[in-house]
């Protein structure tokens, strides 16, 4: 806290349009992932998706937000006006906000702050909040289920995502996330996936269940579950939860590219091997990284069938659990011996 | 007046406001979101002190566990508003004991209060290491013991609910 005044109005303007120039990219995205995921899975499903607006379809996004903000948006007579306003925008933000320590280039991060995972575990814990008063405010049961369901869905990941990156902190020494990328970089298989792989696995079965993705997707499971807490929601506040979850399918890809795949940097033996390797700028390398991630969201979506809630539950308490705790040790075990 | 001073002044307001009207709220969840708004203030107020762990630690463990679990119990439980007798304060003598009591508390901790203490971990020495690492020490170096003892004590409510659910599975009702 020694900054005076000048540096801290440039210090704020600095970060105010880094985030926007990352909101900007975020949300051209998101809008892209949603046709992605159509096209894909139209040709998974032996279909062609969408192909009617614009060249391939490709200004489908665009009417789809067109669709979205033209439509009515109804409040429910029963609901809590101000909750049900509140819930879409509390998930949206803490998700956003979670971009906001993740770097995406080794210089370039909204606010590198020491405890940057803390952060993202911290706003991932309120973003449970959206979920709850979304279905609490809407005044129907089948929402009120479907935000409890959701509610215990996430809060039971949360708890083997935080253990399996406590054994990438230990890894590194350090919350911060430049620092982890370093770390991977100098160690013996430039990437935490080597020795850690029962924790990269468990990262990312968790990683779908919090992102509401896939085969855990109860929450919107609209054909037997009715859509859970986003039920009575409709236009423009659906859309928000919407952009919320492919935000945060985004944060975790990056996350899991960072933390577990070297992030912007490629393994010492790779570029042994091949040295033209190192001409490739370090923000493709994260990029192809956190598309392949994105791809397996997606495909992962068109394969696998839903679970059952009862089965979820037992898969994070019975075998997650155990399995991240077991990846801690190894972790430690592995520090002591160096 | 420096920005830091005003964020002071900021969080320290919202903090009481919030605690005030979590208190006077008849529903309870939202008694609740005022009490998170408590929590994720008092979050802020660490940062000003340049408690990074300890402040995002706040925000996971109270707002993102602890207040979540009261939030869905409550919904189980469909407690829609709080009955409108007041069971403990009905008579004015009670009122006066319970407000000399709490005035006791306040004076006591009041004068507990040191004008420009100054610790061991200045600082310097958390630029020098870390924070988390200063923390880290503090825990599981100097103050090992109270930890672990710390550690226990949340496991007998633990042990208690497995006890719990073992006996109503023998009775046969669970």
């Amino acid at each position: 806290m020694v900054l005076n005044s000048n540096d801290m109005v440039h210090l704020a303007l600095l970060s105010f349009f880094k985030g926007l120039i990352v909101l900007g990219i975020m949300l051209f995205h998101a809008a892209y992932t949603v046709y992605a995921e159509r096209k894909i899975i139209g040709r998974i499903q032996s279909r062609l998706g969408p192909r009617e607006v614009g060249p391939y379809g490709l200004l489908q996004p665009l009417a789809d937000l067109v669709k979205l903000l033209t439509k009515e948006d109804i409040l429910p007579k029963e609901a809590d006006r101000f909750l049900f306003k509140l819930a879409p925008l509390l998930l949206l933000v803490t998700t956003i906000v979670n971009l906001s320590v993740i770097p995406f280039y080794p210089d370039f991060i909204i606010a590198d702050v020491h405890v940057g995972i803390l952060v993202i575990l911290a706003f991932a814990g309120l973003g449970v909040y959206g979920v709850i008063l979304g279905g609490y405010a809407s005044g129907s049961k089948y929402s009120l289920l479907g935000g409890l369901r959701s509610a215990a869905q996430m809060l039971s990941y949360e708890i083997p995502l935080t253990v399996s990156l406590a054994g990438v902190i230990l890894a590194a020494e350090s919350f911060r996330l430049g620092d982890i990328v370093e770390a991977q970089a100098n160690s013996l298989f430039g990437m935490n996936l080597f020795p850690q792989v029962i924790g990269f696995l468990v990262f990312l079965i968790c990683a779908f269940a919090e992102t509401n993705r896939a085969p855990f997707d109860l929450p919107e499971a609209e054909s037997e579950l009715v859509a859970g807490y986003m039920t009575e929601y409709s236009g423009f506040r659906m859309g928000l939860f919407f952009l919320g979850e492919y935000i945060s399918m985004y944060v975790m890809a990056l996350l899991i590219s960072l933390c577990y795949l070297g992030g912007w940097s490629l393994p010492p033996w790779m570029l042994s091997l091949l040295p033209i390797l190192k001409e490739i700028p370090p923000v493709l390398i994260l990029l192809v990284k956190v598309y392949f991630f994105i791809f397996l969201f997606i495909w992962v979506r068109a394969t696998f069938p839903r679970y059952r809630f009862d089965q979820l539950m037992r898969l994070s308490w019975k075998v997650l659990i155990p399995l991240s705790f077991l990846n801690l040790l190894i972790v430690m075990f592995f520090k002591l011996l160096t | 007046m420096s920005v830091v001073r005003i964020l002071f002044f900021y969080f320290a307001f919202v903090i009481l406001l919030s605690a005030f009207m979590g208190l006077r709220q008849r529903s309870p969840v939202k008694a609740l979101l005022w009490i998170l708004l408590l929590f994720v203030h008092i979050g802020g107020l660490y940062l000003l002190l340049n408690a990074e762990v300890l402040a995002f630690l706040q925000i996971i463990i109270y707002a993102g566990a602890i207040l979540v679990l009261y939030l869905i119990m409550l919904l189980i439980l469909d407690v829609r508003e709080e009955e409108r007798s007041m069971l403990y304060l009905k008579n004015w003598q009670s009122r006066i004991w319970a407000g000399l009591l709490v005035s006791f508390f306040f004076i006591l901790g009041s004068l507990t209060f040191v004008n420009k203490h100054r610790g061991e971990h200045t600082l310097d020495k958390l630029k020098e290491v870390g924070p988390s690492k200063i923390l880290g020490r503090l825990l599981f170096e100097d103050f090992t013991f109270p930890l672990i003892i710390l550690a226990f004590l949340l496991l007998v409510p633990l042990l208690g609910i497995g006890l719990l659910f073992v006996k109503r599975r023998q009775d046969g009702s669970a």
